[in-house]
Order: C-alpha cells, then structure tokens, then sequence
C-alpha cells in the first residue's frame, strides 16, 4: 500500500481539511475538544486548521464567500461551507483496507453476528464503487472457538484438557480466560494459567476438553495480554539453540518456525532455530528423518540416534515395544515448557 | 518552513474550492488571476516558469490525494485545455449506517498491523466520520483476528483491481533459485491466515495460486489496464484449497503405544485400546509416507503392526536415521 494517505506532511494536512468542514458540518455545536480526540489530533491543531479555513472559500473572497462559523465558547457551528460540504471520496487503498478488514471480521470463527458486519461491507463497497478482488476463509474449524468464545463471555474460569504440542502431553488444567483471538490461521484463548502461574496461549484446536466451573474468571491484576505483533511464539535467547542441516524438501521448516539464522549452502541449508525442549527437537528430527542431521548440540544427535536405533531395534523382535533410551539413561525429564 | 507549508495548503483549499464551484474549464491563467498565492506577472518569464512549476506541484498533490481533477475546454475554440473538479466524482457518496454497522467498521479499521493499510484504514474511517458517520472508538468483538499482510499485498490488490498483468520473482523452499512468473492476477486469498494470488499463470497458460510470503523483491506490473478478464463467478477461494489437496483418508493403520506416552497419537485415534504389550490405536492415514514420518517422531513410544506399507517405510526412514546420525 502506498503510505500517501498517512496523516503526516502536507498532503495529510490538507485531506484532514478538507474533511473537516464537512465532519463539523454534521454535528453543529460539537465540543472542539470532542471533535479533536475524534479525528486524532490535539486541540491546538485543530483551532489553527479552523484559522486557516476561516481565510479560505469562494473567488471573490469576500465576507459572503469565505468559510465561516460560530464559536460558542468550547464548541463550534460552521455557518457557512463554500461548497465543501462533503468529504472526499474513498481511494482505493482506503476501500481495500477497510473492505478486507470487515470480511476478515466476517470469516472470523466465534464472531456471533455477522449480519451488521456484512451490511456495513456492502455500503462501503458502494460507496468505493465495486467489490474489492480480495476472498478470506480463516479456518477450518470454527466450532471449538465458538464454544471457547461463549465461554469466556461468561465471565468464569475454565477446566481445559489441553493437549500440548511442545510436551506431547495431555493435561487437565484451571484457567482464567483475558481474550480470544486469531492469528495466522488459528483460533488461541489468551488466559492465565493457574498451575504455571503465567499468561499462556491456549490453540483453540488442542483443547480436547472443557468444562465452565462456578467461580468466577480471576486473573491476577498484574496479568496482562502478550503482544503478538511478532507472532504467537516467540523464543527467547535462554532457550537452547539447535543447528540442523536441511536437505531440499525438509527447507519448509525455516519457512514455518520462527528461526535464528538460515545460511543457505549446495550441500543443505544450515537452520538455527531456539526450542523449548529438546525432546521436542528430537521429535521434530525424527519426523523430518533423512531430510535433516542435526550439527547442534551434539548431546541432540546423541539422543536422535539412541531412540531411533531403539526404536528400530523393537522391529527386530517378535512383539512389544522397545525400552526407551530415556529409562535407560534414566535421564531426568526435559523442564517444564510453554504450552501452545 | 511551518509559513511556507501553510501558504501553499492554503492555497491548494482555494484551488479545490473554486475548482468545485467552477461549472466551466478555468485555465493556469484563469487560475493564476483567480485564487490567492498564484499571483504573479504573466509577462516576466521566470515568474511565468515559476508559477508553472508550483502549479504543476499542486495537481500531482490534489491527484495524489484522490482528488479527481478533470482537464477539457468549454468549446472547440478554446485553445488552452482548463480545469474543473466534478462534484459528482469528487463527494462520498451518501452512506447511512446503523449504529451496529458503524461500530464494525469502526472494530475493522484497528485490525492492521501492517503500517501502509492501518493508515489507510484510518483516514479511510476520518472520510465516514465527516460524511456524518458516528464510531464508537471503544466498540470491541468478543474474537478480534490478528492480521499480517506481505508487501506484495498492496501491489496485486491493485492490479487485480486494474487487470492489469504482473510479474514477480517467486521462490519455493525446495528450489535454489527464484523464478520469474507472469500472472493476469484474477485476486487475492486470505486461507487460513496466509496470502495468495490466484490467477492465469501466462506462461504455464493455466490457473495458478503463489504464496504471497514466497515473493522475491518487487511486483511489477505490465502493459495496459483491462488487459483481461477473470472466469465468470471464479471461486478464489476453491483454487487455493484445491492447491492444498484433498485429505481424505485412505487406509487404517494399527499401532501399538506406550501407556502414557504419545498424548499426540492417541487424539488422532480412531480406537484406542489396551493390550498385553501396550494400548493399540488405529489411525486414519491418507499417504502412507506422511505417516511414517509422523510416527517416526513418536520414537520407541511406538510400533506400528500393520499395514506392512506402513511398517515398512517406518523401519526404512529409522535405518537411514541411525546410518546419518550415527554417533
């Protein structure tokens, strides 16, 4: 999008002005103060755009033909208009921006009335003259945020079965909802966990199970939404970094996961990405299989090799299932991780 | 700096207001003799090329603004082609909501994070307020998406808007190098939180979708506008969850599972009982290989039984494992 409609410089200056007679012209007698907060600007400037108005108007520049209005003290009429009486038209990127936006709005599972949202893109999209070449669909399977969604909007905290993807674990948990949204794709419920004593983000898909219990939804006051500009994990520099060498059809991995460093070379690319746990690196690495070899950290390739010949081993015998490396090293569990 | 920047906007509000009241074509010398700040004498030739210059400055600016500035004369013994602003194209149409319908336009403005859209979302919203539109600034939806768009949005919106063809360097993972592609692009699909361009891919002669975070650089458009026209009632959406494929299963396989283990396994079994060496699941599976890889994953926590090509590519995949990563 061109970034010509910004309210900076002076072409922003002049698209506000033009709006403005006709913005103060449906509402006489509005508080200048209002007004202000309403169009984003500070009152000062919005007394110095109604000083300059007062000097422009029709050839002639009279007193008849000059824009002209009324100051009641903290309010203001315009009385006359010079035939700016009404605001410019959409331009296309305005269109796009607001028409896109409304049918993201519209194709969001949970949202309960799309009907308002469906009209106002209507008469947006009349106004611009014509339907914008933009088609949404966001996820496959809106009913479990739906449930999610009625469940926050009563106000009470929630037993969630909740599947980890990190841990590979099933558990059953008390959460306080704070908000339900959708990024990239996915329906998340943003709570605070009682058993991490966090924030945590809950896949709307991964909750297998949930029950509305009687108390109330009390997050603690110092509880507070996580910004989700940079997207929904975001690894910190405490957690272990892992090197992969990534043959050509495993390359959707730096795709996919937030990584560190892609250094692209013939013989395979080198991924650096931050995980939570290394099991679930060992999980990721046995599943990608001969596309990837880890580089590090060596106790990583250690532990890939160990459960695959393990695993292969179990083949090799009539029935039953291998012993796990784990038991046998009787390694300690991998640290408690985030969820999601 | 301030003085010269309010002179000229000044100026540029007269110019739009006489060009609004003009019902006929004003020349640059109409003009110039008209509205305050253009001023000058005609017969100085710097003066003249200076008044040009400035005037030149102040249409690209009103254009540049949407403002429709038409050109044209009167009579066919005009020589000098003026200017005029038709009211018609210039106003927002009339646009009555009801308060619901506002506060949803309102809710939609503040979805971008993307800097270029929120801005034009923003004075887009400024243009309903002053055509007497009333937002609620605090109006809330209890599921707010969160959305992200790549650059190459803003450009194929466009010429999907205009027909007009592009090209693009695209690059997929699997590939070393970026391709040109040509596209007539018929328009842009949001599935499932990523983008694509759907439209006729010119030198496969066929329907095609492009991920629009694999775009390379800048989009580039080409030849005239109205070069052509999308398939009656195209489905955007279908060609790009055809480009997906089908998941419908195939085959069922049966595997056996370490009590307690595996919590990922078990959610996507179709029975899931215990047995004497473990619990047993049976899993729908639409490629045996995807599977396989998936099962892989799960380590010594699994063992598949059957079917044997499924088995079979399990142990394959878990030999050249341990030859790779071999300690």
């Amino acid at each position: 999008m061109s970034g010509r409609t910004t309210g900076s410089g002076s072409t922003g200056w002049l698209a506000r002005l033009l709006n403005l007679v006709p913005y103060l012209q449906a509402r006489p007698g509005i508080r200048i103060a209002e007004a202000a907060a309403d169009l984003g600007v500070s009152e000062q400037q919005l007394r110095d755009d109604l000083e300059l108005l007062w000097v422009c108007g029709l050839p002639g520049y009279g007193p008849g033909d000059l824009i002209d209005m009324a100051f009641d003290g903290d309010r203001v009429t315009i009385t006359y208009d010079a035939g700016m009486d009404r605001p410019l038209r959409l331009t296309p990127d305005e269109a796009v921006a607001l028409v896109v936006a409304l049918r993201l709005l519209a194709a969001t599972p949970g949202v309960a009335d799309r009907e308002p949202i469906e009209r106002a893109c209507a008469k947006i999209e009349q106004a611009a003259g014509g339907a914008a070449p933009v088609a949404v669909r966001l996820a496959g399977d809106p009913g479990r945020l739906d449930e999610v969604r009625q469940a926050v909007a009563q106000h009470r905290a929630l037993e969630l079965t909740y599947y980890s993807a990190t841990r590979d674990r099933t558990s059953v948990r008390v959460v306080d909802p704070m908000r339900v949204m959708m990024v990239g794709g996915h329906g998340y419920l943003e709570a605070w966990c009682r058993s991490a004593q966090q924030v945590r983000r809950f896949r709307a898909d991964r909750i297998d199970a949930m029950r509305v219990l009687a108390q109330a939804a009390a997050a603690p006051p110092h509880a507070r939404p996580t910004p989700i500009e940079g997207g929904v994990f975001q690894p910190g520099a405490e957690l272990p970094l892992v090197t992969l060498r990534v043959g050509r059809r495993a390359r959707w991995i730096a795709e996919y996961y937030p990584c560190e460093q892609v250094q692209e070379s013939a013989d395979g690319w080198l991924v650096s990405l931050r995980v939570t746990d290394l099991a679930w690196a060992r999980r990721l690495v046995l599943g990608l299989g001969p596309e990837v070899t880890v580089v590090a950290p060596e106790a990583l390739a250690a532990d890939v090799h160990a459960h695959a010949a393990a695993a292969l081993q179990a083949y090799a015998s009539p029935d039953g299932l291998a012993v796990s490396p784990e038991r046998v090293a009787a390694s300690p569990e991998a640290a408690p991780t985030t969820p999601g | 700096m301030r003085g010269v920047s309010r002179a000229r906007t000044e100026r540029l509000v007269n110019l739009v207001i006489c060009l609004l009241a003009t019902r006929r074509f004003l020349t640059a010398a109409q003009i110039a003799a008209t509205v305050p700040g253009y001023g000058h004498n005609p017969d100085d030739p710097r003066e003249h090329e200076a008044f040009q210059r400035k005037f030149e400055r102040d249409k690209a600016e009103l254009r540049a603004l949407g403002v429709p500035l038409e050109t044209g004369t009167d009579s066919v013994f005009d020589t000098e082609p003026g200017y005029r602003i038709a009211r018609r194209e210039y106003a927002l149409p009339d646009i009555p909501m009801e308060p619901d319908e506002a506060a949803v336009v309102g809710i939609a403005a503040r979805l971008w994070q993307h800097a270029g859209l929120a801005a034009a979302a923003s004075s887009g919203l400024t243009k309903l307020r002053a055509a007497g539109v009333d937002l609620d600034p605090h109006a809330t939806l209890a599921v707010e998406p969160v959305v992200t768009v790549d650059a190459a949005f803003g450009p194929l919106v466009a010429a999907a808007r205009a027909r007009q063809e592009v090209s693009f360097d695209y690059r997929v993972p699997e590939r070393d190098e970026a391709t040109r592609r040509r596209l007539h692009p018929w328009g842009v699909v949001c599935w499932r939180g990523r983008w694509y361009v759907v439209g006729h891919d010119l030198d496969r002669d066929a329907a095609r979708c492009f991920r629009l975070s694999r775009i390379v650089g800048a989009v580039s458009t080409r030849g005239p506008e109205g070069a052509f026209t999308p398939p009656a009632d195209v489905d955007l959406i279908s060609h790009v969850a055809r480009w997906w494929g089908p998941d419908e299963p195939h085959g069922r396989a049966t595997v056996l599972v370490r009590p307690g283990r595996a919590d990922g396994l078990r959610r996507r079994a179709e029975r899931l009982e215990s047995g004497a060496h473990g619990d047993v699941a049976v899993l729908p599976y639409h490629c045996p290989d995807s599977l396989a890889s998936w099962l892989v994953s799960f380590g010594t926590d699994v063992r598949v039984l059957e079917p044997p090509e499924v088995r079979d590519a399990v142990i394959s995949r878990l030999k050249e494992i341990t030859t790779l990563e071999g300690p």
